[in-house]
């Protein structure tokens, strides 16, 4: 027996060894840890190595920080005019996307659609991976003292990242949406089809469940669908990149994120998302002839304006189509009058419509007449960077937090107004103004 | 069980021995190296210093029961990191396989060689990640899908970085 023992001792410790962590593996699958569970000896070993990594992020932040904010300036008054440029630009899509949507919570409401908003989010840096290709876990420098809880969305400013599934102290882990055990309800942006985004072992992502006779293109927007309770409604998640026919009569469409899941550094969590329906302030006096000029798109081009200025109910017709503006050349702010109420009436024939930079197509060109409430979209002067919509009279910021609207995909685009040409403001208008839920996310 | 046959001479193996704290803290660092490094270098998972560092400790010491144990206890670290999903034991599993073989391995053939190195560490790491691949195929029925390829690719380039790591943890050893 010693000599048995003695000769096979290195395959016996072996054998016992292996057997171990078999039987500790059974149980484990036997009884999986609770949601949101973790297990102790998980608890400590993080635990312990997650302030060793804080210290050499942030030290590591801290000396590129100041490397780059007070040694290298190179190329930093270039940057700064190619930003003030795209944030020229920025304004004018601001704008529009504004009076989009306004336009968009009045249908909603009209609608009794209900509406996501990302409340507010917690910024986290990136600290630690799993260091192995078959799990792509994440760890961030924020956990429960933080006010982290598992299940929450994490996101980037390009698109969704994935979700919390484990809380510690001072730490949590991200289950990122290239993980094999992964699944995000998604759908495709322009032809709402549903299904659910899943990763793999080799960390691609697939958007699944949607059946082959329904056409998907190469390069169509994946969005969140709201489905799973956790991401908010609309966020960004990729783009189809290809589609092939898969097995039991599902596509096979492969999506790459937006968000570079390979180089993630900060990362916000949604803590709370807000879902109500839009509020009904929003939807700001419906005149009559509002109403009217909806349905009825063509206006008899005759103006009619009282000496004091005032729009008669004619003219108030026009009003609702002050929104719908045409970004006109400044020359044209000349041309129109400031009517009440809203009403934006042109007293000089063929004002608006004779400006030289007069991109308007919602406008009708030489009719010197009212302009005719068509949705579409202008504004491409550069003077209209300073253009807000005619119909607040507070400026309305767009949220980016704002999510899950219907604004940015159906709602008919107006034209922001150069502030010249754009009409006084109406006092009841001002309601029409984001509620303060959307406002922008703690960065 | 030891391999049989053998291919160096029993007077030209050597075998090294090396003091707690290297015993402790190199494979620590590894293991913290690899889940730290990923962030700002992200094909570094390819590169799998645990599995590194325990043939390096299994070829050195030469002593299969001691090879295990390193194996395993590098293993459990690498899993308890390893996310939610990763049940622990799928590499306290593989590397156990990997510590016995290299140390039984390493009593036979000469281990010190940059070029059996290299041979070593690309065989191994097929090994480890067909043991790998076996367990969570085999018994937690996981979708993993085997790709020769990129087994190739990563055992490349695990055995071209292997042959420097090495010879940095050279360093550690006593006699």
């Amino acid at each position: 027996m010693d000599t048995f023992l003695g000769r096979y001792k290195n395959l016996i410790v072996l054998a016992a060894i292996l057997f171990a962590q078999i039987v500790a593996l059974a149980v484990q699958v036997r009884r999986p840890a609770q949601e949101g569970e973790t297990r102790l000896i998980r608890l400590w070993a993080i635990s312990t190595v997650t302030p060793i990594e804080k210290a050499v992020v942030h030290s590591q932040e801290w000396i590129q920080d100041t490397w780059t904010t007070y040694a290298y300036l190179r190329g930093v008054r270039r940057e700064n005019r190619e930003l003030r440029a795209e944030l020229g630009r920025m304004k004018i899509d601001d704008a529009r996307i504004s009076e989009d949507a306004r336009m968009a919570r009045r249908v909603q409401a009209l609608l009794a659609f209900k509406e996501q908003y990302v409340d507010s989010t917690i910024a986290a840096q990136v600290i630690g991976t799993s260091g192995s290709e078959q799990s792509r876990v994440l760890y961030l420098d924020k956990g429960s003292n933080d006010g982290i809880t598992p299940d929450m969305a994490v996101i980037t400013p390009t698109g969704i990242v994935g979700k919390i599934v484990q809380v510690f102290p001072d730490s949590s882990q991200v289950l990122p949406i290239n993980d094999q055990f992964s699944g995000v309800g998604a759908a495709l942006k322009d032809s709402r089809l549903q299904g659910i985004l899943k990763g793999a072992a080799n960390g691609a992502t697939t958007l699944q469940y949607i059946m082959s006779d329904e056409k998907v293109v190469p390069g169509e927007e994946v969005i969140t669908s709201g489905g799973d309770r956790i991401f908010p409604k609309g966020l960004p998640v990729g783009r189809v990149v290809s589609v092939e026919p898969g097995k039991d009569l599902f596509l096979n469409i492969r999506v790459v994120p937006s968000s570079r899941l390979d180089q993630l550094e900060e990362v916000l969590v949604v803590t709370k998302i807000t879902e109500k329906m839009p509020d009904a302030k929003d939807l700001g006096p419906l005149r009559a002839s509002d109403i009217l000029a909806e349905r009825l798109p063509t206006v008899p081009s005759k103006t009619e304006v009282d000496a004091a200025g005032n729009a008669k109910p004619g003219a108030a017709t026009a009003g609702s189509a002050t929104g719908t503006g045409t970004g006109a050349h400044p020359t044209a702010g000349t041309a129109a009058s400031k009517p009440v109420n809203g009403a934006a009436t042109i007293n000089k024939p063929g004002g608006a419509a004779t400006a030289p930079h007069t991109a308007a197509p919602g406008s009708t060109p030489g009719t010197g007449g009212v302009v005719k409430p068509k949705p579409t979209t202008t504004g491409t002067h550069p003077a209209a960077t300073t253009a807000r919509p005619s119909n607040s009279a507070a400026p309305v910021t767009t949220a980016p937090s704002q999510v899950g609207s219907q604004a940015n995909r159906s709602a008919p685009t107006t034209t922001p107004k150069h502030p010249k040409t754009e009409s006084a403001p109406n006092p009841n208008s001002d309601q029409s103004t984001i509620p303060p839920t959307g406002a922008p996310p703690q960065l | 069980m030891p391999f049989r046959g053998s291919l160096t001479s029993r007077e030209q193996v050597s075998v090294y021995e090396f003091s707690w704290a290297a015993i402790i803290f190199v494979p620590l660092i590894a293991v913290l190296i690899q889940i730290f490094i990923p962030v700002r270098v992200r094909f570094l998972p390819i590169i799998d210093l645990p599995f590194l560092v325990t043939i390096f400790f299994a070829t050195a010491r030469r002593n299969p029961i001691s090879g295990c144990i390193t194996g395993c206890l590098i293993g459990l670290t690498q899993d308890l990191f390893a996310g939610p999903s990763h049940p622990l034991g799928m590499y306290g599993i593989a590397l156990t396989v990997i510590g016995y073989l290299a140390s039984s391995l390493g009593l036979k053939i000469d281990v010190e060689n940059p070029g059996s190195r290299f041979l070593l560490t690309y065989a191994f790491f097929v090994i480890h990640q067909g043991v790998y691949y076996g367990v969570a195929h085999g018994l937690l029925r996981e979708g993993l899908q085997w790709s020769w390829s990129h087994v190739a690719i990563s055992a490349l380039a695990n055995a071209v970085i292997g042959i420097f790591v090495f010879k940095f943890l050279d360093r550690f050893k006593q006699r």
